[in-house]
């Protein structure tokens, strides 16, 4: 058992919650990611780890609520427990790798989309304590969407926020403040981006054509996490990878976003249907129009 | 009493099982048990043995049981194998102490598999437990994976008075048994899980939710944790794919994702969390045992089923037993048919797969006749979902996070068949994660190698 230390609601729908995990907290580099289980029955799920605390041995993970599972994830309370937290699993970020001289003379952007804010945040705190600056773009739909931004401000070299409507900071999409950025004459020698899939596609697009190489870490589905399913696979350069053992990070322009989009539709009606169930019971039998 | 015919065995109706999880077959009373363990001559140099990997007693087994005395029996059996009811189960017997029983050569050999089956169903049945460790030896030994190569190498050094951890990656122990092997094959909770509980009542710990490799590798498990030797019995590992187009299109997946879905997470239940394809038409593409597992799972799930097999009936590497059950079920064999391409539609769902008839040519080097390609043959089959069981390659997480580790060309760790040593000192190996992809008796035979190389190593150190 794994038991939640720290729970909270960081907006709407949006939960962030500190975990013991011992074991993960004293092995895991940013770039990697846990799968968790709430209860005996629950389906596992694969989450980036957002923060963790070797010390302390507890690991931060981060969570829009979306469906049945996530649901019930956030249904759990600082004390109580997950059933299981398994990690971490996947390569760390191709950053740690490299030295601080080497990376000090690199000119780092991170750009993050919605919940992308939390696998962002340890990649550039691991940076800052390393004494290198990158800058980040952070984007949300709304204000009230917006989660870490003081988090990221205290390690980001320079910190754009931007809002879909708007309502907060700039306005427009993360692909926009690049442009904007790039028109005031910044110069990046390499992009992080981490977001939902059509962000990061639409990053790649245009990271492409400022020939910026860009790397994207992605979530597709997946059973085990350790290789042994082949569920989270994903065409890179022509080539099938398993994003769990290969990734999660990949060249993102050699990624095929198209079929990893259609292939994160797969369950779909099925979640739909679950969701369906835990919000009215097991009532539902059709007739939705949906179904 | 006819001697040369075997006790049949019963089975639960092909139709009413093809619709339901339950278990296949239904196994021996105790009568019928005696009655074929009657039939067993007790050859003084006895030919069964030297087939079982494990090398069970087994005439000084059946004899007790042709007496009655079914708990003697056990221990006996339990002196070898750590997973007895799992064996009579899945154990190839036909081509291991059946395929050499003395009693096979003018009729049917002995039904050993079902009567290691019904001893071990009786002993869970009345509560009797394997005999337990003598004294603790101070020593302690890290096992990685709990499928039967590690639940083995576990039970046999706990035995010898070692303490044992077993570090399992997956939410619950069993490996294989329990995401590989279906319900209707193996029941879980009955068989599985009952047969771990006496692993660990010899004493032995497992830490479930630890990749090897990730989580800690084994040169902290040595050094930082203290353990004495190590044995990776990792398993398998990454399911291959055929490298046809359409590969990635939705509604294909790997058997062992296939399997992993129904078995682990229970996917087959309504009430389970984890979703599975609702297919109606289900090409398995393979002819292994884990193709005859997955094509049975999706036909109770509800859908019609085929495998396609490259080569002829005679070559299918399933045991004959699952081919016999498949077929019963109503499982469709297309045979000397390969696929080239798997079709979908503009959102990236199957339809169809494109396949070749094929014929036999010369011998290759497996010694199987060469399937090779009727020209023209070219036709399609309507389907939305595709389960590739090809087989697997090696999973690198623990190969390439050890250092000095010594791997083979085809990735597998290199490790010494008669005790388990691998090119580490203190490091020992077997099962899948060494063979590649094999039986699940050849994995306990290599656990069981590998308790004995390790206990040696200990003694001399």
């Amino acid at each position: 058992m794994y038991k939640i230390v720290k729970r909270e609601e960081l907006t709407t729908n949006i939960y962030l919650m500190e975990v013991e995990a011992k074991r993960v907290a004293k092995a895991c580099q940013p770039g990697q990611f846990v799968i968790v289980r709430t209860d005996e029955e629950g389906e596992r799920i694969p989450l980036t780890i957002c923060d963790y605390d070797r010390e302390k041995g507890t690991v931060t993970i981060v969570f829009q609520c979306v469906g049945a599972a996530t649901k019930t994830m956030a249904d759990l309370q600082e004390g109580d427990d997950f059933h299981d937290f398994v990690g971490p699993l996947g390569c760390a970020s191709e950053l740690v790798n490299e030295s601080p001289e080497e990376l000090k003379k690199k000119r780092i952007l991170f750009v993050a989309g919605g919940v992308g804010a939390a696998p962002v945040y340890p990649q550039v705190k691991w940076l800052h304590e390393n004494g290198v600056a990158a800058d980040v773009i952070v984007g949300s739909k709304t204000k009230d969407l917006l989660i870490l931004e003081k988090e990221m401000e205290a390690v980001a070299g320079n910190l754009y926020v931007t809002t879909d409507d708007g309502s907060y900071g700039r306005c427009g999409m993360v692909t926009q403040t690049i442009k904007d950025l790039v028109g005031e004459g910044k110069q990046y020698d390499v992009c992080i981006a981490i977001g939902p899939m059509i962000m990061m596609k639409f990053v790649c697009l245009l990271t492409k054509e400022l020939n910026l190489p860009t790397v994207v870490s992605l979530n597709p589905i997946m059973v085990d996490g350790t290789g042994m399913c082949g569920a989270c696979r994903v065409t890179v350069d022509g080539k099938v990878k398993f994003a769990c053992v290969d990734g999660p990070e990949f060249d993102g322009h050699a990624v095929n976003f198209d079929e990893a989009m259609r292939r994160q539709q797969m369950y779909k009606t099925a979640e739909g249907r679950a969701m369906l169930k835990l919000e009215e019971g097991d009532t539902h039998h059709g007739g939705c129009g949906n179904c | 009493m006819d001697v040369l015919t075997r006790i049949p065995v019963r089975e639960q109706d092909a139709r009413e099982r093809a619709a339901n999880f339950e278990e296949v077959c239904l196994g021996y009373n105790k009568e019928e048990a005696m009655n074929e363990a009657a039939r067993c001559i007790n050859c003084k140099n006895a030919q069964c043995i030297k087939g079982c990997p494990v090398a069970i007693d087994i005439p000084a087994f059946i004899e007790q049981v042709k007496e009655g005395n079914v708990e003697e029996a056990y221990q006996i059996i339990s002196r070898s194998s750590a997973l007895p009811a799992v064996c009579g189960r899945v154990c190839p017997q036909e081509s291991q102490c059946e395929g050499k029983c003395i009693r096979g050569i003018k009729g049917d050999p002995i039904s050993i598999g079902k009567l290691e089956r019904f001893v071990a169903d009786w002993a869970r049945e009345n509560g009797i437990k394997p005999e337990g460790a003598k004294e603790k030896n101070g020593k302690s030994v890290a096992v990685i994976g709990s499928g039967p190569a590690g639940l083995t190498c576990a039970g046999d050094l706990a035995k010898m008075g070692y303490e044992v951890t077993i570090f399992e990656a997956l939410h619950e122990p069993g490996g294989v048994l329990v995401y590989g092997i279906p319900e209707f094959r193996l029941p879980k909770q009955d068989v599985v899980a009952k047969e771990i509980e006496n692993v660990k009542a010899l004493g032995v710990k497992i830490e479930t939710n630890v990749v090897v490799g990730k989580s800690v590798t084994i040169d902290e498990l040595i050094g930082e944790e203290g353990f004495d030797a190590v044995f990776i019995g990792s398993g398998a590992g990454l399911p291959k794919f055929m490298g046809i187009p359409g590969e990635n299109a939705n509604g294909v997946f790997s058997a062992n994702e296939y399997l992993t879905r129904s078995n682990l997470m229970k996917a087959f239940d309504q009430n389970s969390n984890t979703p599975i394809m609702e297919s109606k038409k289900v090409a398995v593409v393979g002819g292994g045992n884990v193709a005859m597992d997955a094509a049975r799972t999706a036909l109770r799930l509800g859908a019609e089923v085929h495998i396609v097999y490259r080569r002829s009936e005679e070559e299918l590497p399933a045991r004959v037993e699952e081919v016999h059950h498949a077929k019963e079920e109503g499982i469709i064999f297309d045979l000397l048919t390969n696929p080239t391409e798997i079709l979908a539609d503009e959102k990236g769902w199957v339809t169809g797969m494109k396949c070749i008839r094929m014929e036999l040519g010369e011998p290759d080097a497996s010694g199987r006749r060469r399937p090779v390609e009727v020209p023209g043959s070219e036709f399609t089959m309507e389907l939305d979902t595709v389960i590739m069981s090809l087989g697997t390659s090696p999973n690198p997480l623990i190969s390439s996070t050890t250092e000095g580790l010594e791997t083979n060309k085809w990735k597998c760790i290199v490790a010494e068949e008669e005790n388990g040593q691998t090119s580490k000192e203190g490091v020992y190996a077997g099962g899948d994660a060494v063979t590649g992809a094999a039986t699940v008796i050849l994995a306990m035979g290599a656990g069981k190698a590998a308790a004995k190389g390790i206990d040696e190593y200990l003694r001399n150190k």
